[in-house]
Parts: structure tokens; C-alpha cells; sequence
């Protein structure tokens, strides 16, 4: 039989848990002490997130939750005092870990791992719901996209009638929860100058109708299978859009802008994170920060300030040298960081790194659906680094790159240096790990003094 | 010479790297001196008699699988002739079932199957998941192993008598219990492994190209000479090795 704590002893209990493990050497202890908490008392991420004065905001997807989380804090941060899970915690044990940490927060602002959204959802009782979107990604751990899709339409059934939901309507497997929730909110680029010229892009998964199973038009394809479709079977097209970007510019690897409009007005947002995939994680941190009550002015002031989130698209100088970090964890994120690269120029040199943890996706096939081909062209050499080099190299090797330009350094620690020696001085190497690689490197250089541990930059 | 590979629904069965697959027996004809020409075969097409020397059918998810079922079966009779004259066959995942006789979901309904391959499938609880390690011997007294992931929810059992691909040293294989993966008649070959299968199986790359040429020229497989696979046994070595450490079923 377990003996219920009160709260506070169980909540500091388990925070002094999480400093142990820091002060052991044991990593951030972002989980631990949720672990613990949920361990002591199911019913503890529940009170917790009770307190919040002003509630709780949920966001999920396959990608950009922590990019768009961020940039929703960035917006939100000059209203209230967040409970925010930055450094990606997404599970609940991660959830309860941040709202353990929050001491005197106003308003909780949570990512939350795909699977997970349902069990975070009934415990946190979200006032806004954010849906942003839906690719293929770790099919071991997950099955597959329809099973989480219809755990998300499950959710959506049964969510309280006084959430606020907020849906990426480009994407149709979100745009179709429209149908059941009336009063949703519909977030999408209406620009067809920025659609994908060849169409639809191998990794592409919802290409057919959600309803009749015919393939959908796409009238604009603009990342993956996210954009402006229509069944010419059964007419199941986009909704509405209530959010929308349009004129968009993309500056290289240097930012991107586009107009925000809504109802009740255009705004101008310029961002300093680049492609257009970034345009949709700021689409999607507008919709959910407006339902939170955030103005037009605040919202385009709060994405300007913004830089990047840990991992993603970050800068960080060794020396003399920088080293330019795009996470890559499935092949439509994958895609959209190549895209973005060769949009800028595309390196002559970069170090690719792939592990096989959970965190990863045990099966690396995935690698094999991203196009890396138009990297290639102005590639002189790449290293590959982390518990599956050898396949990455393989990737390279059959997609046509001379083997003999391809450096296989299992370890990460030898990879990078391999990689920083090949970057002359004052230049810039491009790193796209996953995400424990992310990790592991990002260990790596801070040992070496160049960025702060994530858990105190956050 | 010319390989001809029919490459079925490509747009609806791709989803485990089946083009990591496609671009492996691509690569290494031509560094044999052939040329791979990869036909797509979509839904309402005909199969032509004696065109490919290759059909290639890949893996979706449910649904996908779901909507080509109906229009595969229509293809039976095409696809059986194919094997039958001697046209090799690779068959992954979910193209695996299909070409089985029939795939049934928990519920009771059923897929048609080709029913190329003396199998049929029924949906199961969990899935079977994680690195898989084979031994197999497609040639007689050559002994090779394959490598590769596993990701499947269907139970697949063979027929008394069927051939399958080979033993399992580690992982779930064909249902989980029978020790048996895959299956194999003649030059065609159904298999739940992806990962993809074939970057870190050049061997049986190889395997596949020789029959497609014994199916173009009408003689026996040639033997090719050997490549510089080292890049390819290192990630065999480790899938392998992953396999090991998930142990026995």
C-alpha cells in the first residue's frame, strides 16, 4: 500500500532528486524528478498544473515542438510567468519535472510528444490545444502516422467543450478535425509563389484523401504533404484559414518574413530563423499565443526578438571557427533543413551524425527517405560520426557521393574534431545530428567552454 | 545488358526506404555494366508478359496497403506468370503479405492476396519490432546472413512444406514463434525486413541482379566479380551486432 505524501514534500523530494543527478554528472535531470513525482502520486501533475492562474496551453507535432514552444514563450513571456518545458522534456515525466521547477509561474506552456499528447492532455486540462502537424517519423517507436492520427481524433472527440483547439489546416489528417470541432481555429500559408515546383516530395505522407482514400490535388504542396490540397473525388479540401501567411520572403540562411493575417489585421513578422518550415512553426506559435489572448503588435514583436532553440538552427562559436546545428530527426524535417541550407549557398563540408537511440528511432531507415541528393552537388566532403556512421555512409555511397570523400568516425567526440580541423578559419561547419547526437555534441562543446548546458540556457 | 524492374505502387508502398532498396540494385548493376530501368506499375496498369525481369513491391502503412489490396489481386494472374517465367521477385513488408494469400485483421475481414507466396497473415496485438539477424542459404552450401529491422503487427504462417527465407538467429521473424522469416519460391523472394534491406545485404543485391539477368538473357545467373563492400559489412556488422543484443525472440 502507498502512503500518500503531501504535495510539497512529495514536489521537494523530487526536486532535490533532479539537483542530484545534475551535481552527479548524470545530465540535465529534466526528467527525474517528474519521474519520481508521477512514481509518488499519479495525481500530483494534475494539482500542479491546477494551480497555474492562468492555465495551461498544450502543443504538439511531429516537428517543430520545441521550436515553436520557444517562440510562443518569446511572445508570451512579457504577459506572464511561464512554466515552460524548453529543453524538450516532451513525456509526461518531463511535464511534471517543469511544473515541479515552476515556482510563482502564471501560465503553462507545454510541448508534448506525439503519443503522449492524449495522457498529457487529460491530466494538464489545457485551455488552448495547438495541432500543428503530422509526418512519418519513428514508425518503431510510434507504429504508424494513422495510429497517432486516430489517438489525436480520439482526443479531439473528447475534448471539453471550453478548449480552444488550434489546427494546422495545411495539413489534412488536422484539417479534417475541423469537421468535429466547430469554432476551431485554422492556422495555413496561402502563398502559392512559395509551393514546391516538382510537386509533392517523396517523403510525402498524406497523400490521400483522409475520407475516400483518392488522391488529393494539390493546388500548393509547400512542405511535405502541408499545403493547399482538395479531394476531386469526394471534395475534402482545406478549410478556411482564420490565420494565414502570405507574401512570404525567404532571406537565405538568414531569416525569413511573411504578412500575418487575420481577422482583425495584417502584421508584418520577420524572423530571424530561416525556411519555410520556420514560417509555419511561427504560424503556429501566433495562432496558439492569440488564443492565449496575444495581440498582433505583440505577437510580431515577440517573433522578431526571437532567436533559435537549442539544437535547431543554432550558432555556436568553437575559436575561431562556428559550428551551424540543424537537428534532424525524420525525413521531413530532414528535407526542409537541406532545403533551407541549399537555399543559402549549401556547404562544401558537413558533419552528419546519426545514433539508434530511442530518442532517435531505433530503425535508421528513415534516413534513406530524406533527400539529401541536393546537398551533393556542391558537397567536396562529408563526415559521418555517431552508432550508425556506416549506414550514413552507406546513404552517401548509393546516392552517388565518391566513397572516397566520405570519413566514417563513429565516434562523435573524433567526428567533430575530424570535421572542425577540415573548417578553415573563420568559416562555418554544418552539423545536422540527431537528436542524442544533438545531445552528445552539445555535451561535447560546452566541456570545452563554448555554450552553457542547456539546462541553464533555457 | 538491360534490367528491367517493375517497381509496384510506388506512390502508395514506400514507406520503409524502399527506394534505399531501389537505388542499391541501380548502383551496383551499373558498376557491373548493365543499365536499371525502373518502371513504375500503378494501380489500373497492366502487368505486360515478359517485360520485367524484376517486380519489386514495398511496404505501407495500413491504410495505403489497404487501398492497393483490391487492385493487386485483380493483377494475380499477371504476377504469377511473371514468376513463373522466371522473373525475379522482391517482395518487402507489407508487398510481403499482399503477394501471400490473404491478410486477416483482427475483426475478421480480409485482404485478397496474389498468393505467389504459400502463406497468409493475420493481423496480431503487438507488433514485432527491432533488428533482425537471418541465416540463409538461397544457393546450396553457401551459407550468408541478413541483416535488417522488423516492424509488423500481421502473424505470418506458411504452408506445410513452404520455403521460407531463412532461420532466425535474433529477432521475431515471420510470427514470433515458428523461428522461420520469409519466404522463397524460386527467384522470388517475400521478406518483413527493411532497414532498408539491401545497403547492408549486397550480397543478396547481387543475388537478385544475377537472376534478373538469367530472366533477361534467358541463361543462367552470371557470377559477378567482387566489389569494394567494406562500407557495407561495417553497417552489416552493426545491425547485426544489434540484433545479437535483443537476443532471441
Amino acid at each position: 500500500m502507498r502512503v500518500p505524501l503531501p504535495l510539497p514534500a512529495l514536489a521537494a523530494a523530487a526536486r532535490a532528486a533532479g539537483a542530484l543527478s545534475r551535481v552527479a554528472g548524470a545530465g540535465g535531470g529534466t526528467t527525474l524528478p517528474g519521474k519520481l513525482l508521477w512514481k509518488l502520486d499519479p495525481g500530483a501533475v494534475s494539482k500542479l498544473a491546477g494551480r497555474l492562474p492562468q492555465g495551461v496551453a498544450v502543443l504538439s507535432a511531429t516537428n517543430g515542438k520545441t521550436t515553436t514552444a520557444a517562440m510562443t514563450a518569446a511572445i508570451l513571456e512579457p504577459r506572464a510567468r511561464l512554466a515552460h518545458n524548453s529543453a524538450g522534456a516532451n513525456l509526461v515525466s518531463g511535464v511534471a519535472s517543469t511544473l515541479l521547477a515552476a515556482n510563482g509561474a502564471e501560465l503553462g506552456l507545454f510541448e508534448v510528444d506525439e503519443a503522449a499528447l492524449p495522457e498529457v492532455t487529460r491530466l494538464v486540462r489545457p485551455r488552448v490545444l495547438c495541432l500543428s502537424n503530422l509526418f512519418r517519423d519513428q514508425l518503431d517507436r510510434y507504429g504508424e502516422l494513422e495510429l497517432i492520427a486516430e489517438r489525436w481524433r480520439s482526443l479531439v472527440r473528447q475534448l471539453p467543450e471550453e478548449v480552444r483547439l488550434v489546427v494546422n489546416g495545411d495539413d489534412p489528417q488536422l484539417g479534417a478535425l475541423v469537421a468535429e470541432r466547430p469554432g476551431a481555429v485554422v492556422f495555413g500559408v496561402d502563398d502559392p509563389s512559395q509551393a514546391r515546383s516538382g510537386g509533392l516530395q517523396h517523403a510525402a505522407d498524406s497523400k490521400h484523401c483522409v475520407r475516400c482514400g483518392a488522391p488529393y490535388t494539390f493546388h500548393a504542396a509547400y512542405v511535405g504533404h502541408l499545403g493547399d490540397y482538395e479531394c476531386p473525388a469526394c471534395g475534402h479540401r482545406r478549410p478556411p484559414l482564420e490565420l494565414a501567411a502570405r507574401s512570404i520572403e525567404l532571406h537565405g540562411l538568414d531569416g525569413a518574413s511573411f504578412d500575418l493575417h487575420a481577422p482583425e489585421g495584417t502584421q508584418r513578422i520577420r524572423l530571424r530563423l530561416p525556411g519555410l518550415y520556420n514560417v509555419y512553426n511561427a504560424l503556429a506559435a501566433a495562432a496558439l499565443s492569440r488564443a492565449l489572448g496575444a495581440s498582433l503588435d505583440e505577437i510580431a514583436a515577440g517573433l522578431e526578438r526571437f532567436a533559435a532553440a537549442f539544437g535547431r538552427f543554432e550558432r555556436i562559436a568553437i575559436g575561431d571557427r562556428r559550428l551551424l546545428m540543424l537537428l534532424i530527426k525524420n525525413p521531413a524535417g530532414a528535407n526542409e533543413a537541406i532545403r533551407t541550407l541549399v537555399a543559402g549557398g549549401g556547404p562544401s563540408l558537413a558533419l552528419v551524425a546519426l545514433n539508434d537511440a530511442i530518442a532517435d528511432g531505433k530503425d535508421v531507415s528513415w534516413i534513406w527517405d530524406v533527400d539529401f541528393e541536393p546537398l551533393l552537388d556542391g558537397l567536396g566532403r562529408v563526415v559521418v560520426t555517431g552508432d550508425r556512421a556506416a549506414e550514413l555512409a552507406l546513404r552517401f555511397k548509393y546516392a552517388g557521393f565518391d566513397p572516397g570523400a566520405i570519413e566514417v568516425l563513429p565516434d562523435l567526440e573524433q567526428g567533430l574534431d575530424r570535421a572542425l580541423a577540415a573548417t578553415p578559419a573563420g568559416g562555418e561547419l554544418v552539423l545536422l545530428p540527431t537528436y542524442t547526437a544533438m545531445l552528445a555534441l552539445r555535451r561535447i562543446v560546452s566541456r570545452r567552454g563554448h555554450v552553457p548546458q542547456y539546462w541553464q540556457a533555457a | 545488358m538491360k534490367i528491367v524492374v517493375g517497381h509496384l505502387y510506388p506512390e502508395y508502398l514506400n514507406i520503409y526506404a524502399d527506394r534505399g532498396n531501389i537505388a542499391v540494385l541501380a548502383r551496383r548493376a551499373a558498376w557491373r555494366g548493365h543499365e536499371l530501368e525502373v518502371r513504375p506499375i500503378s494501380a489500373g496498369a497492366a502487368i505486360e508478359p515478359g517485360v520485367h525481369d524484376l517486380l519489386y513491391i514495398g511496404g505501407g502503412q495500413d491504410r495505403e496497403q489497404a487501398l492497393v489490396a483490391h487492385d493487386l489481386a485483380g493483377k494475380r494472374d499477371q504476377v504469377l506468370a511473371a514468376a513463373a517465367g522466371g522473373a525475379a521477385v522482391l517482395a518487402v513488408c507489407g508487398g510481403y503479405q499482399l503477394l501471400g494469400r490473404f491478410y486477416r485483421f483482427a475483426d475478421g475481414e480480409e485482404l485478397p492476396g496474389v498468393g505467389l507466396f504459400p502463406l497468409h497473415t493475420i493481423a496480431g496485438e503487438r507488433r514485432m519490432i527491432g533488428d533482425v539477424l537471418l541465416e540463409v542459404e538461397l544457393e546450396p552450401d553457401e551459407r550468408r546472413t541478413i541483416a535488417g529491422f522488423e516492424n509488423h503487427a500481421g502473424r505470418t504462417k506458411l504452408d506445410e512444406g513452404a520455403e521460407p527465407l531463412g532461420r532466425v538467429v535474433a529477432g521475431f521473424g515471420n510470427d514470433g514463434e515458428s523461428g522461420a522469416e520469409g519466404c522463397r519460391v524460386g527467384r522470388a523472394l517475400g521478406t518483413y525486413l527493411h532497414g532498408p534491406l539491401l545497403p547492408r545485404n549486397p550480397w543478396l543485391a547481387d543475388w537478385l541482379l544475377a537472376q534478373a539477368l538469367a530472366h533477361r538473357s534467358g541463361g543462367e545467373p552470371p557470377s559477378f566479380a567482387e566489389l569494394d563492400d567494406g562500407l557495407e559489412r561495417e553497417a552489416h556488422a552493426v545491425s547485426a551486432r544489434r540484433a545479437r543484443a535483443r537476443g532471441g525472440r
